[in-house]
């Protein structure tokens, strides 16, 4: 991939068409709140860790849900995964991100990764990766708002807003009211010179 | 930012504050229980040492380490270079050893440059201190260690030292590190002020981003940081100055003298210290010095131009997002 793709992101081509609209992503984070308070019973020893950029809103938002249904402020924090990513050597040195852990350490907690998209894991494997350097979790589950699919990796989410079948010729984006200025998620297809990189 | 990093006036403002963000987030590291990360795994560095420096060697293999780097330690005393071997030999031995980068310290002014622009070796090459012209991953620390005192530890991201006004002390004449932090500061947006005898003032510092003076205690009131250079005996050989204790009584910092700066003011120095010539033991040891801080800096500043020049297939660009296919 050239620079210039890369510095412009995920680049749009064509219209996106929108797959969740803002109360549907409202929605969705409300289940997995619930879905999750009844996994680890109660949520008292849970930490939300955020992937970031997006994965921290969301992580944000869910415990903003589950203080709503427990009654109890759950830990949030974001771990950034640049460091320990296994595609370095392939791309420009990335600018990295926040990792913030709440609390003293994770050490015996129920540590709930939080990201938008679930694709091919790697993210997912350089993220448990940084966690082992930080401390040994009870347990390690993980949270996401869409899975593509395509994985690349033996991971799977224990907690999916929605599955989201795709082919490697399709984009899907995720835009948060704390980032992008609105909410939703936005399939589209990508153009020729995209997909062969 | 360019591939290599051999002069402070190479970096923008928007490199530098990268810098200085990317080390933010490595001195994290250094306080975790396990300080290492996977980074630079399987890349070999060389830290090609033709000049004693305990201090600088020591931080960049830290910093190498601690990024998981294999490094290859290179001093030039007992190697074949003392048995005549030339620079460019030398780098070619390390290029067909297939070395990723490489970290030199030279007393001759413009070694790293020559190695970096003549082809013999393809890596990345870091100046960490040539002759008397530029050590600027010690600007760069300098700087780092400014920020967080002057500006803030969190809230100091993304910003630079616009305004602050810092005043370097001592020989300039001999100093790559006063060479290098006025190109730095000024990139940064600080206003500099030198301070040292005539004798010690180099020919052309009209042309340098900073004002002179003369006098330490008319520049004191209105600095936000002081940094003391450390008057080295061994470039003393000519007649620079009358006696240490002149010098002493005029360009050194005592408690009286720390009592005239600004009570938000800092007191920074290189290291070595010669406590009683440039620096009393008392200004040394009192909360307002950062020199212990400066060192723990500098690993993490290190870490971050290291990570920012070999972290990629390319030194890091304006800061790319994370792009959606790459999940």
């Amino acid at each position: 991939m050239d620079a210039q793709a890369l510095n412009a992101g995920a680049v749009e081509s064509g219209p996106m068409r929108p797959v969740l609209e803002a109360q549907d992503i409202a929605r969705v984070l409300t289940r997995i709140a619930h879905e999750i308070v009844e996994r680890a019973k109660g949520a008292d020893d849970v930490v939300l860790l955020g992937i970031p950029t997006r994965g921290v809103f969301l992580a944000r938002r869910l415990a903003a849900k589950l203080a709503e249904i427990t009654g109890t402020k759950i830990p949030v924090g974001s771990l950034d995964i640049t460091m320990y990513r296994d595609d370095l050597r392939m791309k420009p040195a990335r600018a990295i991100g926040r990792t913030e852990i709440p609390g003293d350490d994770i050490d015996g907690r129920l540590v709930v990764l939080v990201d938008d998209v679930l694709f091919s894991g790697r993210t997912i494997r350089a993220a448990l990766d940084a966690l082992g350097d930080l401390g040994r979790p009870r347990a390690v589950q993980l949270a996401v708002l869409v899975d593509r699919g395509h994985r690349e990796l033996p991971i799977r989410a224990d907690y999916v807003g929605k599955n989201l079948p795709t082919s490697l010729r399709e984009i899907v984006k995720v835009q948060l009211q704390e980032e992008d200025g609105r909410d939703a998620v936005l399939l589209g297809q990508r153009t020729d010179a995209e997909a062969g990189q | 930012m360019k591939r290599h990093l051999i002069s402070a006036a190479d970096l923008t403002r928007d490199d530098a504050v990268l810098i200085l963000d990317t080390a933010e987030e490595m001195a994290r590291v250094a306080d975790r229980p396990i300080k290492k990360l996977p980074t630079l795994r399987g890349r070999t560095i060389c830290n090609l040492f033709f000049e004693d420096s305990t201090r600088t060697r020591i931080s960049f293999e830290a910093a190498e380490k601690r990024l998981s780097a294999d490094v290859i330690n290179f001093a030039a005393k007992g190697s074949s270079v003392s048995k005549g071997e030339s620079l460019k030999d030398t780098a070619q031995t390390l290029e067909a050893m297939g070395v990723d980068a490489v970290v030199i310290r030279h007393g001759a002014s413009g070694a790293p440059y020559r190695l970096a622009n003549s082809g013999w070796i393809d890596a990345p090459v870091i100046n960490a201190g040539d002759g008397t012209h530029q050590h600027p991953t010690q600007a760069l620390l300098d700087a780092f260690t400014m920020r967080r005192r002057l500006v803030g530890r969190d809230a100091g991201l993304g910003k630079d030292l616009a305004g602050r006004r810092i005043t370097i002390v001592g020989d300039i004449l001999h100093s790559r590190v006063a060479r290098s932090n006025v190109d730095l500061l000024h990139t940064l947006g600080a206003e500099v002020t030198l301070v040292a005898p005539p004798t010690l003032v180099p020919v052309g510092v009209e042309t340098w981003p900073c004002e002179v003076s003369y006098s330490l205690d008319e520049v004191l009131p209105k600095s936000d940081a002081v940094m003391m250079l450390r008057v080295q005996r061994e470039r003393m050989n000519a007649a620079f100055f009358p006696t240490e204790r002149e010098y002493s009584r005029r360009y050194g910092l005592d408690a009286a003298r720390m009592a005239r700066m600004p009570e938000h003011a800092v007191v920074m120095h290189p290291g070595p210290m010669v406590r009683g010539m440039e620096i009393t033991a008392e200004v040394a040891d009192s909360d307002r010095c950062t020199v212990v801080e400066q060192v723990a800096n500098g690993v993490s500043v290190r870490m971050a131009v290291l990570y920012l020049l070999l972290g990629g297939s390319e030194p890091a660009v304006t800061a790319p997002s994370r792009t959606e296919e790459t999940k």
